[in-house]
């Protein structure tokens, strides 16, 4: 049984030409010279050569073009992002932000008076209520409100998108 | 008039001739198809599926590289969607390798049966003998046959290795070879004659 699945693989390696030079020489010569080799390739070979010009394809109805072309002009091409994203331009915008950050810092460290730096006196002196007050505080919450019921409309928008996708 | 090959199209859809996608739809769309009815029997079925494919194609169009065929990627999205389509169709996917499935396409009703049949031509008995395989077997045989895909290309189509694909067609021509034999030996002679 091994033997004859060994020799059918063998024959159809043959017959796709998918053998090296040495194995095809083997096989030739085996096809010359056994008798089981030769009619099974003769099987073989006549399956192979029915199914090479016998396989019809089937036609989709007249209208598929013009429907896959009428649902086409409703969509777009998504292009290839990296068809319109410049690498350079991105890294360039990159620099920039870094550039002025690092310039901020230094900038912001050349003010500082190391003198007074370490003192809590100067920390003290801060008015706090200047920078929270309760007006302050209230927008922020309102604001937090908002963007947190933004994204739970978009879960649950997501949620039921798919529900409808997978019903 | 000169033919355009599928990279001129697809380079002159996307820059903005969507008409002439057309032009593919109509080259490939019988291929498609039955590739497609390999998978889902139902010509309304395959024929959405084939739709789908193309669509999904469309708006992919500016992500294919060209690294490949233009069919070979064209038909992994055949492969790809059929399955989808049978996932949402709840089908058991298992069954696609299952030969029990296909039993009782082996053990016809006599009335199906080939003294039932007169067959016109090799390629009906072909294409009778395939519609006995399972949807796999059936795809690869006509990928390779039909389609012009080599091994490395029918392994990237259906997500194997090359050398995969070479044993799943293999077994699949012996299938095939056994289906015709059980059942069109008789047609095969006649047609020999």
């Amino acid at each position: 049984m091994n033997e004859n699945i060994h020799i059918e693989e063998t024959l159809w390696n043959y017959i796709d030409g998918s053998l090296g030079e040495e194995e095809t020489t083997v096989v030739e010569k085996l096809l010359q010279s056994d008798a089981t080799w030769k009619s099974k390739y003769e099987d073989l070979l006549e399956v192979h050569t029915l199914m090479l010009g016998n396989i019809g394809l089937e036609q989709p109805s007249m209208r598929f073009t013009r429907n896959v072309m009428e649902e086409i002009s409703r969509q777009y091409i998504t292009p290839a992002t990296s068809s319109y994203i410049n690498k350079y331009v991105i890294r360039g915008i990159g620099l920039f932000f870094l550039i002025s950050i690092v310039g901020l810092l230094v900038y912001g460290f050349g003010q500082v008076n190391w003198a007074e730096a370490g003192s809590a006196t100067a920390i003290d002196r801060l008015d706090w209520s200047r920078i929270y007050n309760s007006s302050y505080a209230n927008i922020i919450i309102i604001a937090n409100i908002l963007l947190g019921l933004m994204l739970l409309d978009m879960v649950l928008t997501r949620k039921k998108r798919k529900i409808a996708a997978n019903p | 008039m000169q033919t355009r090959t599928d990279s001129e199209i697809i380079s002159r859809v996307l820059n903005g001739e969507h008409q002439l996608y057309a032009e593919l739809v109509n080259r490939h769309q019988n291929f498609i198809f039955t590739i497609a009815l390999k998978y889902a029997p139902v010509r309304e079925d395959a024929e959405e599926i084939a739709q789908d494919v193309f669509i999904k194609a469309f708006k992919a169009l500016a992500t294919f590289r060209g690294d490949s065929k233009f069919t070979t990627w064209l038909y992994s999205i055949t492969h790809s969607t059929s399955l989808s389509f049978l996932r949402k169709k709840k089908l058991d996917l298992r069954s696609l390798d299952n030969e029990q499935v296909f039993e009782a396409a082996d053990n016809p009703s006599p009335a199906s049966g080939p003294d039932a049949i007169e067959y016109k031509s090799r390629a009906e008995m072909v294409a009778r003998a395939i519609q006995l395989l399972s949807p796999d077997d059936a795809t690869i045989i006509t990928l390779f046959y039909k389609g012009e895909q080599s091994l490395e290309e029918i392994g990237a189509i259906l997500g194997i290795e090359p050398n995969t694909a070479k044993v799943k067609l293999h077994r699949a021509r012996q299938r095939l070879r056994e289906k015709m034999e059980k059942h069109f030996m008789q047609d095969v002679k006649d047609l020999n004659y």
